[in-house]
């Protein structure tokens, strides 16, 4: 009965009409917009510090714990305390998602840099290359996996949170959960759940598929290049000069 | 804060306990899940992805989302804990399958070898052998899992059933900081204590892995 219900409720042309800012499109562009809008923010502010953290090796202390405390910060109750400071309303919501964002961006930036081979870096060095040149040009880019990685759980987390920012004040698909609990309309609730659940594995399966874009082809190893970028530990060094022709002496 | 507390004490440790049983019940129901299906994972190559992928997706799934789909999937009333119980059961073992597969892959073959050699057949093996060794990467997942279970129940609120998500639903409510900070407070500190507690746990059941030991 609830299926059916549901499907109605998804199926009414009502629902979908783009112009209504109550309308299944309009509050998934909303939702979009605010959750897009605090990720930038987070990453803007988060991302630069980490890898700067994670170059120098000063400040580390702090990342880390600030990255681990975060997950023990219960989100709604950090949501609840900036609104009651700040007061209701779209910008309490959306600095409160911006600071949930920000500690596994700030994390994941540092441990991305920090875990990058001492040998490649000082290679990186050796060959000439300045310390801003040795953080873009060779640690970002093997940091990249790791960053994104953190992109993508900071995604999800401000998706979700928005969802219950609907709560207080936010608009987005959280609207149709609360407003619906609110009115008793289930299918509303349902039809806003199932909807805000697909986006939320849409963004994640899109930020996968952005890791596949930017990781460069010689840290994952599907790059078809004559030399590897990086040898397997397993092949000796002599088996490859062993294939080598023998110089005439 | 403190005043609040003084002044709410029953209702502030009803919602403590509450938020403590909300949280851990379902640790408890997904390891019972998440053992038998990541020991498959990890024996089974194909089973491996299948079922990453499917623990990604549920993983992705709001919380408040699934809080409110369940009642029409499980026929309970919207404010019945269970549903609460069952929502953070699925995360947690979406999350634990993942700690149970890579660590039964990270045990020493030569370790597996032995262990058949000495008799050890396949549950009897998994259960003394194998779950043992691979038990500082399981009690990883549980840490994270227990942690963010702590901080999710508190969604639970915006549906009725809340623990400690009641002080910040009435805080917000009576546009009033003390119960907000005293929820905050509480359950930080039940996080932390529980995250404690299971590193404790890991040592008492790896006496191996405790440096001085021969």
């Amino acid at each position: 009965m609830l299926t059916r219900d549901l499907l109605d409720y998804l199926l009414d042309p009502a629902h979908w009409a783009f112009g209504d800012p109550e309308s299944i499109p309009a509050r998934v562009v909303e939702h979009l917009g605010y959750s897009g809008l605090a990720l930038l923010v987070a990453a803007v502010l988060a991302i630069p510090v980490g890898l700067v953290i994670g170059h120098t090796g000063r400040g580390a202390f702090l990342a880390v714990t600030v990255g681990n405390s975060w997950r023990a910060l219960p989100t709604f109750g950090l949501l609840s305390l900036l609104v009651t400071l700040i007061g209701i309303g779209q910008l309490p919501a959306l600095v409160a998602l911006v600071a949930l964002a920000v500690p596994p961006l700030l994390l994941a930036a540092y441990s991305g840099v920090q875990a990058v081979d001492r040998a490649t870096v000082d290679a990186a060095r050796g060959m000439g290359l300045t310390g801003r040149q040795v953080l873009t040009q060779v640690e970002l880019p093997i940091a990249a996996p790791l960053v994104i990685g953190g992109l993508r759980s900071a995604a999800l987390q401000v998706v979700s949170t928005a969802t219950i920012a609907a709560y207080v004040g936010l608009g987005g698909l959280g609207r149709l959960l609360v407003d619906g609990l609110a009115l008793g309309d289930y299918p509303q609730v349902v039809a806003g759940a199932v909807v805000v659940s697909a986006l939320a594995i849409l963004v994640d399966l899109a930020l996968a598929g952005l890791a596949r874009l930017v990781v460069s082809p010689g840290l994952t190893g599907s790059g078809r290049r004559p030399f590897s970028a990086r040898p397997t530990p397993t092949t000796p060094l002599t088996d490859t000069r062993a294939k080598l022709p023998t110089p005439a002496v | 804060m403190i005043d609040y507390f003084t002044a709410n004490r029953e209702l502030v440790l009803a919602a403590l306990s509450q938020h403590l049983v909300l949280a851990l019940v379902p640790v408890a129901l997904a390891l019972v899940v998440a053992i038998p299906l990541g020991a498959l994972a990890a024996r089974r190559g194909w089973v491996y992805p299948t079922l990453m992928g499917l623990a990604g997706v549920l993983y992705s799934v709001p919380s408040l989302a699934l809080f409110v789909v369940l009642p029409s999937v499980l026929h309970t009333k919207m404010l019945d804990p269970r549903n609460v119980v069952v929502a953070l059961t699925i995360y947690t073992a979406a999350l634990l399958v993942r700690s149970v597969a890579d660590g039964l892959r990270s045990v020493d073959p030569a370790v597996v070898q032995a262990a058949s050699a000495m008799g050890y057949r396949s549950v009897h093996r998994l259960v003394a052998v194998e779950l043992p060794v691979a038990l500082p990467v399981l009690v990883a997942g549980v840490r994270s899992a227990t942690v963010a279970n702590i901080s999710m129940v508190s969604v639970g609120a915006l549906i009725g059933v809340g623990g400690l998500g009641t002080l910040f639903t009435r805080g917000l409510q009576l546009r009033y900081l003390d119960p907000i900070l005293l929820g905050i407070t509480l359950s930080v500190l039940l996080a932390l204590l529980a995250d404690i507690l299971l590193v404790l746990v890991q040592r008492r059941l790896t006496p191996w892995a405790r440096p001085g030991a021969a």
